[in-house]
């Protein structure tokens, strides 16, 4: 079990390399990186840096060329490909700049994929679902297909299903990217509220405004880590 | 613990409600292209069983053979004779070919007067031994029946009525049982023909013949040579071998040489029924040929439909696979799909092929000249079964190999896909 000096997320000289054949990208070099229980973790860098690379290592969406990763104390390379799908349900909860909402069905069934996913029961599925959505101020939206939404609603339904599985880490690639200012300044509440409540995030973004409000920021710069430190609050 | 059955069968429901549409066109492509395969060789095998009905209307396995001119000298006997059959050649050969083959002499008499209360028609009138009925297919409506050997043994004035005689001189009457007046004597009506097609005849359709005993013939008409024989053969292979008995025979009771082809014409049945079987064989050749087509079209019909599923929902399956689903379960929908549209579709086209035909056989085939020849088509529920799985089999192969690709990458890949 994770005593709390065992970091949730532990990277070490990770490394990706995108082989086209043609021509070889090191999107990142060597990453060594810990992120404890409870932390919120900026991560910044101009476009091309290995942002995104690492989200989606971090999420096991992608895996890596070298190097070792641990999500909760378990090496991720040693897993099946349902192994890798049962972490990206239970450990992991993905918010995505463009939602990655299924368009075609509503707000709850979107939700509750994850839990259909985790084998939760039918009235389980539905009373969590009401609680997420009610939770993100989506409760009279429900049967809401995505279309029928603004892009701030969108996203408070894609953290409600990221939420759903009570994931280890929730992990944001640039949450605000796509929403006007209003709206993104009501998910970056949204975000510190979570914060408060002792979850784990990692977001990326671009916007210093919301870096700011997490506890640590990370910046990268051509594939490596060159700053690492507590946000200056 | 998950059950992976629960969460596929989930899966499946949500998209098959949201794609109605897709089902539908789905589940109907799969029931046209059954019902056309269907259809196309159940109205082949129709018509082929119908032709094949109607070549043999005349009879199966038979040979007719008539009397001609030798061409060539034997046992000192000059060429140029003619040969006459006597009237006990058919029991005389047939004594000495035993059940090899049978033998039956058939003589005829044209213009002969029938008559029944006020009508009289000029009638062709056959004398024929009993197994005529067997070898020249010759079957009664039921309640009447053919010449029997009884009546040949006591020479009855009996007579049996080609269906387009009886119906000229007993119009809606039932002819059975009636006295009809040949050549001013008396005849029991025993039977009428069913009406059946013939492609081919010696002396025109039977339709338009009346048949009495061969002894009554002869007795009524004075004593007369065979017009022509019928050897007719158990199995058609034996055909040859049993002319060549029956020429050598003959040539010993006539005095002609066995080889020569002039002497007895023969018309042989079973190589036009050679050269017919090639015809059909071509045409379930062609028919099979247009099904394999017809089935490709189906096919990529199908298959264009689930690849284009598989190629929309690329990215749904990186969104799924994001937030933690088995590989298997972006596969296993797709395969209950396909399985049920299969299902679904096949059954679809079995039932309204089987309907079509269903309607088809309730028209009469003498009906009109063309039913005759159409024939009532037969459904093959195997090959319905066999096509449905076949376009199902595509469809499911061109939805479950790119769900399977795109299941198989990592996410990250996915979900770039646009």
């Amino acid at each position: 079990m994770e005593t709390p000096s065992t970091p949730i997320i532990r990277m070490e000289r990770i490394q990706k390399i995108y082989d086209t054949g043609k021509i070889k990208v090191e999107a990142l070099t060597g990453i060594d990186l810990s992120i404890h229980k409870g932390e919120f973790v900026a991560v910044v860098g101009p476009s091309g840096s290995g942002k995104s690379t690492l989200m989606n290592l971090i999420g096991c969406l992608d895996t890596p060329t070298d190097g070792e990763y641990h999500l909760g104390g378990e090496a991720v390379a040693g897993l099946s490909r349902d192994g890798l799908a049962d972490v990206r349900n239970r450990r992991i909860g993905f918010v995505f700049q463009n939602f990655n909402l299924l368009s075609q069905i509503s707000a709850f069934e979107n939700v509750e994929m994850p839990l259909v996913f985790g084998g939760r029961k039918v009235r389980e599925r539905r009373e969590r679902v009401r609680e997420l959505l009610e939770r993100v101020g989506l409760g009279d939206r429900m049967e809401h297909k995505p279309t029928e939404l603004s892009g701030g609603q969108m996203q408070r339904v894609a953290i409600a299903r990221a939420l759903a599985m009570e994931p280890d880490v929730v992990l944001a690639d640039e949450p605000t990217g796509n929403l006007d200012t209003g709206s993104g300044g009501d998910i970056m509440s949204l975000f510190s509220e979570l914060w408060a409540q002792g979850r784990t995030l990692v977001v990326i973004t671009h916007d210093m405004s919301l870096a700011r409000r997490a506890g640590r920021i990370v910046e990268m710069r051509d594939g490596r880590i060159i700053a690492d430190g507590a946000a200056a609050a | 613990m998950k059950t992976a059955p629960s969460v596929v069968l989930h899966l499946f429901l949500q998209t098959a409600r949201l794609k109605k549409k897709r089902a539908i066109l789905t589940i109907a492509s799969i029931a046209w292209g059954t019902v056309t395969i269907l259809l196309l060789l159940a109205f082949g095998q129709g018509l082929s069983d119908q032709m094949r009905k109607n070549e043999q209307g005349m009879g199966r396995n038979i040979s007719i053979l008539w009397s001609g001119q030798m061409s060539k000298p034997y046992n000192g006997m000059p060429a140029g004779r003619t040969l006459a059959f006597a009237d006990d050649d058919a029991a005389w050969v047939q004594e000495r070919m035993g059940g090899f083959a049978t033998v039956i002499g058939e003589i005829q008499k044209g213009r002969v007067p029938l008559a029944y209360g006020k009508k009289t028609v000029n009638g062709h009138v056959v004398g024929v031994e009993p197994p005529y009925r067997q070898w020249r297919n010759e079957v009664p409506v039921p309640g009447g029946r053919f010449i029997d050997a009884l009546d040949f043994q006591r020479r009855r004035r009996v007579i049996f009525l080609g269906d387009k005689v009886a119906k000229d001189i007993f119009g809606a009457e039932d002819p059975v049982g009636k006295t009809l007046l040949v050549n001013r004597s008396p005849f029991l009506v025993v039977g009428v023909l069913e009406h059946r097609i013939q492609d081919s005849s010696y002396m025109g359709p039977d339709e338009n013949q009346t048949f009495i005993p061969l002894t009554t013939f002869e007795a009524m008409f004075g004593r007369q040579n065979l017009d022509n024989l019928v050897l007719g053969v158990p199995e058609a292979a034996r055909m040859p071998a049993a002319l060549d008995r029956l020429r050598h025979l003959l040539g010993r009771k006539h005095g002609f040489d066995p080889t020569d082809n002039r002497a007895i014409f023969v018309w042989n049945t079973v190589e036009d029924n050679k050269e017919s079987a090639a015809i059909f064989l071509g045409l379930e050749l062609f028919l099979g040929i247009v099904g394999a087509l017809t089935l490709i079209v189906g096919g990529v019909g199908v298959a264009n439909i689930m690849f284009a599923v598989v190629k929309e929902r690329t990215r749904e399956i990186g969104v799924k696979m994001a937030i933690g689903a088995r590989p298997r379960w972006i596969t296993g929908p797709f395969i209950l799909e396909a399985s049920l549209y299969t299902f679904l579709g096949g059954l679809t086209g079995i039932v309204i092929s089987l309907v079509i035909v269903t309607l088809l056989g309730l028209i009469p085939l003498d009906s009109s000249e063309v039913m005759g020849y159409l024939g009532h088509p037969h459904i093959s529920i195997p090959i319905g079964v066999a096509t449905t799985a076949i376009l199902g089999m595509i469809g499911l192969l061109a939805g479950y190999f790119p769900a399977r690709r795109a299941a198989g990458i990592d996410p990250a890949e996915t979900l770039r896909y646009e």
